[in-house]
């Protein structure tokens, strides 16, 4: 497996996502949301506040590192999710068939029949702003493709020797979808999860943008852009931080996802040999 | 072709009675009543005498069974319900607010097709070159953007440094209120067009009916012009197609940053608010139209392609 | 005697890797004449596809000719600029590939498709060259013609296909027809039918043919000469009957053993086919004097 310069920009990218997430409590200078001075607000960068102050008079470069903690969790946690639901309801469509089959398939055209950001709004206008409600809402949203990938490959799968062979030793379903299939289509679910990733970071910066998401004076990248349109005339830094973090993550959650596929995808390597 | 339009036509709508039967599960499962959540704002008192004409007022006192009757019933009829604030008709409000909408989507798609397109053609046909590279950077870029993010910067760049645009609104319905917005919502689309273009082109450029064109003795030009365009094409039209649903969604968020007037300001105000009929109504409508453009997408891609129409 | 129409001179080919060059081809000579069937036989891998590519100028990076001569009516065709290559290509020297089922553009219909061959080469009009298409179709003894011309590819069957494609290559009446592996991805029956109208069709119009197989008893039907290829290099070169007669080289030798014969029983009972060890020797450790790895053709020794 040869994985390119992009995969590793990604990686680094990612990785600088992590350690400002787990080191914020100690490399942060102020408090994100208790360092709260007036007389300091709207600062421009300077020596002290790297990425200037916000209306509050909060530390922007402190809260960046304190969100990443915030995006990581979303990104993750929704994708755990996703890939539960997609992997189960894929792999027993694809190895029973039959009625069930037919059900997650409806299920699947249905879901993406809607557009996601809307299925998670509406998800979110039910049960209230707050992380735990965003968590729910991006983790139900995009296991449709998820879904698909695990059906198909597990259609493709069952039909391999090695299956067959266990089906004839009198193996168990469960255990031959756990030990048999699962483990042969984690590279492409792998994938999905890691783009899955940088789309839920931007849904969760979309949904707390618009205020429906976690809620000031947490330090999410996408709250600290809701008054962004307000102050971006007299304190640009308080708009352009928050979303280049935002953007930053999410390159480096797409090239590493790119990177992963690009090196599994067979038909890639067959065409330039 | 007559046929199979029909019954791509027809497929829609079981999908659109299983959303709109989802969108009533997803919004009856709440715990407590509605009217509770209008005096959630703290604002007003939660007055129970209120709350209880509120909910008679609406129908929500009545068991779970009667109102998903009414609600079918009503949705039979085109009726999507009243607005719990304005106490207007919902298919009013969304079809005050569609206009706009419409005209924003259709703008940034356009603006995402004329750019995109041609870009991810160059780009193929010369691999490794600088505007591919270029190309590819820019693509990655875009996808990964928040794009209110972009918005901001454009709006600060554009509005409120150069004067040269106006920063938000819709005006009396200009060319120059639309182009922001536009230009903003169609950025992912554009970068995913110019990704797929890319691949398409360079995998129809590798099959070996374009070795046969070359030994035909044609130009490189003619070859492109022939065989490669209108294979691509099929790709293209199905981005453009699984494109409108995200670009729909993301539309959303980018009415309320630029105050666009559309059916996605109505949402979102709406989810603020819980005004639930509105909610159920908006998303109900933007589904049936990410339907509609899928189908659209389906009839375009059988009378490109003649083996589909065989199947 | 007649100047030979195709005329390859010490042709050397290879891929560039970084920055060395493996040469795939190493200094392949052979002629063509007027009219003349000549086939090329060899395993997968000894360079036969890619010396009609090269002939065609259809190398792709980084595939290149590095040395040689390809002279074609005395022209050499590697130093041809572009635009005079494109006129001769599909007009003078055409080709038929081995993939009849992805070699037409599955979103054209066929008539289209062999109408630009009249496009391209006899400046014709759409309309005009569309009526010849049907013509050309007639020719290659497609059944309905005027109907199989508004079809799309999908809606035939591989050996109809193949008839398209040779209705295709042949439409400008060209002196050199390259048919690389015709038949291969056929079935059986079609094959014969396949290379009975290339032979027919050639011989009535006086089209030399380069055709290239891994196939003996193809090449034995249907060419008058036979040149061997293996590794890169053409190891041996005779009249087709000779070459079966009286083969020098051992890999000939070898080839010739690997085909079943009828009636081939000899005193001692059965003949048992010879195999060559099927996989390709290691080139890297092939040097000038040794073409040929030591195969166990003759029995493994203990």
């Amino acid at each position: 497996m040869r994985l390119g310069f992009n995969f590793w920009l990604g990686a680094a990218l990612t990785a600088l996502v992590i350690f400002a997430g787990l080191l914020a409590p100690w490399i942060a200078p102020f408090d994100p949301v208790l360092d709260a001075d007036l007389m300091n607000s709207e600062l421009p960068p300077d020596a002290t506040f790297w990425f200037g102050t916000d209306a509050q008079g909060r530390d922007v470069y402190s809260r960046i590192l304190y969100g990443a903690q915030i995006s990581l969790t979303v990104g993750i946690v929704s994708q755990v999710i996703n890939s539960l639901i997609g992997i189960t309801l894929g792999m027993t469509a694809g190895y029973w068939g039959g009625w069930w089959d037919d059900l997650v398939n409806g299920l699947t055209n249905v879901m993406l029949a809607i557009p996601s950001l809307i299925f998670a709004l509406a998800v979110m206008a039910v049960l209230g702003p707050g992380l735990p409600s965003l968590l729910i809402a991006l983790g139900l949203t995009n296991w449709s493709w998820t879904c698909r990938i695990a059906r198909s490959s597990t259609l493709s799968l069952k039909s391999q020797g090695y299956v067959q062979a266990a089906q004839t030793l009198g193996y168990g379903d469960l255990r031959i979808m756990f030990s048999q299939i699962l483990p042969n289509m984690m590279g492409p679910i792998l994938v999905m999860a890691t783009l899955g990733m940088g789309s839920a970071v931007l849904s969760e910066a979309a949904l707390s943008f618009l205020g429906l998401g976690i809620q000031p004076p947490f330090p999410s990248w996408g709250s600290m852009l809701t008054d962004a349109r307000q102050l971006i005339q007299l304190a640009p830094w308080v708009a352009i931080f928050p979303g280049l973090a935002i953007f930053l993550s999410v390159l480096g959650f797409n090239l590493l996802g790119d990177g992963l596929r690009d090196s599994l995808d067979p038909h890639m390597r067959t065409r330039n040999p | 072709m007559l046929r199979f339009t029909l019954r791509r036509i027809l497929q829609v709508i079981p999908t659109v009675v299983v959303v709109a039967l989802l969108i009533f599960v997803i919004f009856s499962v709440v715990p407590g009543t509605f009217a509770a959540s209008l005096f959630a704002d703290g604002k007003h008192a939660a007055d129970p005498q209120m709350m209880a004409r509120l909910n008679e007022e609406f129908g929500l006192s009545k068991p779970l069974a009667e109102r998903f009757w009414t609600y079918v019933t009503d949705l039979a009829q085109f009726d999507l319900g009243t607005s719990f604030r304005t106490r207007q008709p919902v298919i009013d409000l969304i079809g005050d607010r569609m206009g706009a909408s419409l005209q924003l989507a259709i703008a940034a798609m356009l603006f995402a097709l004329v750019i995109g397109v041609p870009l991810g053609f160059l780009a193929a046909l010369r691999p490794g070159s600088v505007l591919d590279t270029a190309t590819m950077i820019g693509a990655v870029s875009g996808l990964s953007m928040p794009q209110f993010w972009l918005g901001l910067l454009l709006m600060y760049l554009f509005a409120l440094q150069l004067n040269w645009l106006p920063s938000f609104g819709y005006g009396d319905g200009s060319l120059q209120n639309l182009i922001l917005p536009a230009i903003t919502l169609g950025v992912t689309p554009l970068a995913l067009l110019a990704r797929t273009t890319r691949a398409g082109v360079l995998d129809v450029l590798n099959a070996d009916f374009i070795r046969t064109a070359h030994s035909k003795g044609m130009s490189k030009m003619k070859v492109v012009r022939w065989h490669v365009a209108r294979n691509a094409l099929v790709l293209i039209v199905t981005t453009v197609g699984l494109q409108f649903g995200s670009l729909i969604g993301q539309a959303v968020v980018i009415e309320k940053l630029f105050a666009w007037p559309g059916i996605g300001s109505l949402l979102v105000d709406s989810v603020a608010i819980r005004d639930i009929p509105v909610v159920q109504g908006t998303i109900l409508v933007i589904v049936l139209w990410f339907l509609i453009i899928n189908t659209a997408v389906d009839l375009i891609y059988a009378a490109i392609d003649p083996r589909i129409k065989q199947e | 005697m007649t100047a030979p129409l195709l005329d390859i001179r010490d042709l050397i080919l290879g891929v560039a890797l970084g920055r060395s060059v493996r040469p795939l081809l190493k200094g392949i000579s052979f002629q063509i004449m007027p009219g003349e069937a000549y086939g090329l036989v060899g395993e997968s891998g000894s360079g036969k596809s890619l010396t009609s590519l090269a002939v065609m100028g259809l190398l792709k990076k980084p595939l290149a000719v590095s040395g040689g001569e390809i002279l074609f009516k005395g022209k050499n065709l590697l130093a041809l600029p572009q635009r005079e290559m494109r006129n001769l290509r599909g007009n003078r020297i055409a080709m038929i590939f081995q993939e009849p089922m992805t070699a037409l553009n599955p979103l054209s219909t066929i008539g289209r498709q062999i109408a630009e061959m009249f496009v391209l080469h006899q400046g014709k009009g759409w309309d005009e060259a569309g009526k010849l298409a049907v013509e050309a179709l007639a020719n290659v003894r497609v059944p309905n013609p005027d109907r199989r011309a508004r079809n799309y590819p999908h809606q035939m069957s591989g050996g109809l296909r193949q008839r398209v494609m040779i209705a295709m290559a042949l439409a400008c009446n060209p002196d050199l027809l390259i048919a690389d592996e015709p038949t291969t991805a056929l079935d059986v029956t079609v094959q014969a039918e396949v290379l009975r109208l290339i032979k027919e069709l050639c011989s009535e119009r006086g089209t030399a043919v380069l055709f290239i197989s891994h196939d003996l008893g193809v090449i034995a039907s249907t060419c008058q000469r036979v040149g061997v290829m293996y590794a890169g290099c053409l190891v041996e070169e005779n009249e087709t009957q000779a070459l079966f007669a009286d083969p020098k080289h051992e890999y000939t030798r070898g080839l010739l053993g690997a085909l079943p014969r009828l009636g081939s029983r000899s005193l001692h009972g059965r003949q048992r086919l010879v195999d060559i060890d099927s996989i390709i020797a290691d080139r890297s450790k092939l040097t000038e004097t040794r073409f040929i790895a030591p195969r166990g053709t003759e029995g493994r020794q203990p």
